[in-house]
């Protein structure tokens, strides 16, 4: 797996989702309460970093079943072959 | 592991998710307020239950078609990851409506759980539960294949009373309902706009692929251990 390509994209993403965060204007405050208080003091960035951390462990996960099935399917063919 | 451009991509489109989903702006509604950042997980859950359910299906039927044990073992699993999903939608919905649909006039969850689209929903991911359990019940093979095939494609088609035609005719607090002046039980779209749309679209997209992925997984490894069976 090419790892690089991986977070170049990554990076790539990221960056435009920053982009896009820094090019909306804020709304302004009318009756309907959000979490803007969270958003002002930059707590929220602590949520997603929690979250990301989650899913990237769960897909590191999943690519390492995905590989030994891979193995597991690599042994089969060989044996069949010898076979 | 084998290499797929589809499962880099569903690893971006889910990153993507979470920090668009979190930090991207919502629109403003009343009681749900940024609650509607769920739209981006709840939702996305049950649009992933119902492709993976209907590839399910589609395989249940080419079993029936070529009679090859591989379609079986394929229909199972992608029955079995669209279950997951539909268990982890359904538990999602009762937290969210917990917090949105429980006001303070002394109303209980359990009394607000009693909705004609929870009830729905429910049915529909214990029928195919049932699925699993009739699977279970065989010895022969080719007979379980055979008979759960037929029972997948019945499961597929109580999907829709149960999800999609009653909740759009009985008065409900879910998006749907004739009372809420929305046409879809999965959404509302008087409350879905382009922001929302931004990060919906690819978020519906990257969790089916990752779904899509674990079922492959069960798939190849079930083909690994059965291969004796396999022509």
């Amino acid at each position: 797996m090419n790892t690089k390509l991986i977070t170049k994209s990554a990076v790539r993403v990221l960056f435009a989702v920053m982009l896009l965060i820094t090019g909306t204007v804020a709304f302004a405050q009318d009756k309907v309460e959000m979490a803007d208080t969270m958003r002002s003091n930059g707590k929220i960035y602590v949520v997603v970093a929690v979250c990301l951390m989650i899913l990237i462990g769960l897909f590191l996960y999943v690519m390492s079943v995905d590989r030994k099935v891979r193995k597991l399917e690599k042994e089969g063919r060989e044996l069949r072959v010898e076979n | 592991m084998q290499k797929s451009w589809w499962k880099i991509l569903s690893f971006i489109l889910l990153i993507y998710t979470i920090v668009g989903g979190f930090l991207l702006e919502v629109p403003r509604l009343f009681i749900l307020n940024e609650t509607i950042r769920n739209l981006y997980f709840h939702v996305c859950m049950w649009f992933a239950m119902m492709i993976l359910f209907i590839v399910s299906f589609v395989y249940s039927i080419k079993y029936l078609n070529a009679t090859n044990y591989r379609y079986d073992v394929f229909a199972k699993n992608f029955a079995a990851v669209g279950t997951l999903f539909g268990v982890l939608g359904y538990a999602t919905g009762a937290l969210w409506a917990n917090y949105t649909w429980v006001t303070d006039q002394g109303q209980s969850l359990a009394g607000i759980l009693k909705e004609p689209k929870l009830i729905g929903a429910a049915i529909a991911i214990l029928i195919y539960g049932a699925y699993f359990v009739l699977r279970g019940s065989f010895t022969d093979l080719d007979k379980r294949a055979r008979v759960s095939a037929v029972y997948n494609i019945f499961a597929f088609a109580m999907l829709f009373p149960s999800i999609w035609i009653i909740p759009r005719m009985v008065g409900s607090l879910h998006p749907g309902a004739p009372g809420s002046e929305s046409g879809n039980p999965a959404l509302n779209f008087n409350d879905i706009d382009s922001r929302l749309r931004m990060v919906f679209y690819p978020a519906i997209i990257g969790w089916t692929l990752l779904g899509v992925w674990i079922a492959t997984l069960k798939i190849r490894i079930e083909l690994i251990r059965d291969k004796a069976l396999l022509p």
